[in-house]
């Protein structure tokens, strides 16, 4: 059983005003970069970044990609199998770091995110941006940029892509 | 995986899993800080019974890298030589809590032996003459890089030296035909394993012969001992016959690119400068040789049966 709770559509106009209130924030996209986690945020990093640089041409604001696989709490408890490789092809010192994911779930990606991204210089602030919200945080991590927030269930699965996001019950984990 | 101990054993999907992720070692390598966390916690030994600069070296860098703690065995400075058998020495730094060892011995089959006598995982990091496996997998990813695809197939690669003490020959010639490639195997008659007719390469005792379809030239070293041993008259000529010069590169084809695992024994195989080679991978090959024990550490380390041992200490 599964349920759509965003179209195509939602996530698309979710995108265009996540990137307004970045841009909002930061005051433009001064010293401003997007990094997508390998591998659910990626696309949703190249479609934040296009729809930033969309709205504001001049900015010319850098795309990279973190798989954070090796920086991760639970290796060792589980197999680990890293995603797509890394590509930071800027310097990251000084600049604003948007994290972007597809699903806030646990938080404890983004956690090893946070220390994957200092392995490449100290960026001045780290945000994050996530275009679905599912709670059941075991650290305390909030996102700066929320697509929707979605109650879920432990078990249930969310699946986020740019064709929509679906929530189905998933099996016992 | 628990344990690494031949290419055979390896298997082929082994072989390309490992060359994955190489791929992503290769970025931490590139990052301004080059050092993860993932194997924060392990403990990995290397137990050198035998010579090595790179190989140890490379496998202490790897470890650190993923930050494991390592040790390191000498045997010059160790109970072995006050006469402690290779079980009991296994056995002790079993007890201190290691999650790795990496083996180097100049018997055969020492890496299986070992595994017999501890939980830990095992690599093999060259048991006499018979298998080189990171060596192998060194030198594959580096093939990979320079003919800028995932399999060999279509490619010749020209293995030339001494075969049958090699055990650089041994891994190498498997992994190169797993991944497709057609292996020439050169060598004069007395370095040549009797029987090779089980193994999926072709052998020729002339070296000029081959040049000219050679894609990839790989130059095993020739041990002075060999020839006080009476496989080879004398060293020159050796060279004569089999050493790389200048006349030998002028017939390769203009994309064959030139390999060799180290240390060289200049004036001997090797006739010619190799830095002064265009398409010399020598360096490449050292370079990539950390890259490849990070995966191969990963991969023996972060996975399932480590959550087995921490289960084990929790309960």
């Amino acid at each position: 059983m599964s349920n759509n709770v965003m179209s195509a559509d939602d996530v698309r106009r979710a995108i265009t005003r996540i990137a307004h209130e970045i841009l909002e924030r930061q005051h433009g996209g001064e010293r401003l970069a997007i990094v997508g986690l390998q591998r659910g945020g990626a696309w949703l990093a190249d479609a934040i970044g296009a729809a930033i640089n969309a709205i504001e041409p001049a900015a010319k604001v850098p795309v990279g990609y973190i798989d954070v696989s090796m920086h991760r709490d639970d290796i060792g408890l589980r197999p680990v199998v890293p995603g797509a490789i890394s590509n930071i092809s800027f310097g990251v010192d000084g600049t604003t770091v948007v994290l972007v994911d597809d699903v806030l779930f646990t938080g404890r990606t983004v956690r090893a995110a946070l220390e994957g991204i200092n392995m490449y210089g100290r960026p001045r602030a780290v945000q994050l941006a996530v275009l679905v919200d599912r709670g059941h945080r075991e650290l305390p991590i909030r996102p700066d940029y929320v697509g929707k927030n979605l109650p879920t269930r432990l078990n249930e699965d969310v699946r986020a892509t740019a064709e929509g996001v679906v929530i189905s019950a998933g099996g016992a984990q | 995986m628990k344990h690494l101990r031949s290419i055979d054993e390896l298997g082929r999907d082994g072989l390309l899993r490992l060359l994955e992720l190489t791929n992503h070692m290769v970025e931490v390598n590139r990052r301004p800080v080059p050092k993860v966390p993932a194997l924060r916690g392990r403990t990995v030994v290397s137990l050198f019974f035998e010579d090595s600069t790179r190989t140890r070296l490379s496998f202490e860098t790897a470890a650190k890298r993923l930050s494991a703690d390592t040790m390191t065995f000498s045997v010059s400075t160790s109970s072995v030589n006050k006469g402690e058998s290779l079980r009991d020495t296994v056995e002790t730094i079993t007890d201190m809590g290691v999650d790795a060892f990496v083996v180097r011995h100049k018997s055969t089959g020492i890496p299986w032996q070992i595994s017999d006598w501890t939980s830990a995982s095992v690599v093999n990091a060259g048991d006499g003459w018979h298998q080189h496996p990171t060596q192998a997998l060194v030198d594959c990813f580096t093939v990979r890089e320079a003919i800028g695809r995932e399999r060999f197939d279509g490619l010749t690669i020209t293995i030339v030296g001494d075969i049958e003490h090699s055990r650089v020959a041994r891994s190498n010639m498997s992994a190169f035909s797993m991944l497709g490639a057609n292996v020439v195997l050169v060598a004069p008659p007395t370095l040549l394993p009797p029987d090779v007719s089980h193994w999926p390469v072709e052998v020729s005792y002339r070296l000029d012969d081959v040049l000219a379809r050679t894609d990839i030239l790989y130059m095993l070293r020739l041990q002075s001992e060999r020839m006080s041993q009476g496989h080879v008259p004398n060293l020159r000529e050796y060279a004569e016959t089999y050493g790389l010069d200048a006349l030998r590169v002028a017939k390769l084809p203009p994309h064959a690119v030139i390999m060799h695992p180290g240390p060289m024994n200049r004036g001997v195989e090797m006739l010619i400068d190799p830095s002064a080679l265009p398409n010399s991978l020598i360096h490449k090959q050292v370079a990539n040789g950390v890259s490849v024990r990070m995966a191969v550490l990963f991969d023996l380390l972060a996975g399932e049966s480590s959550a087995a041992n921490l289960q084990q200490v929790a309960s």
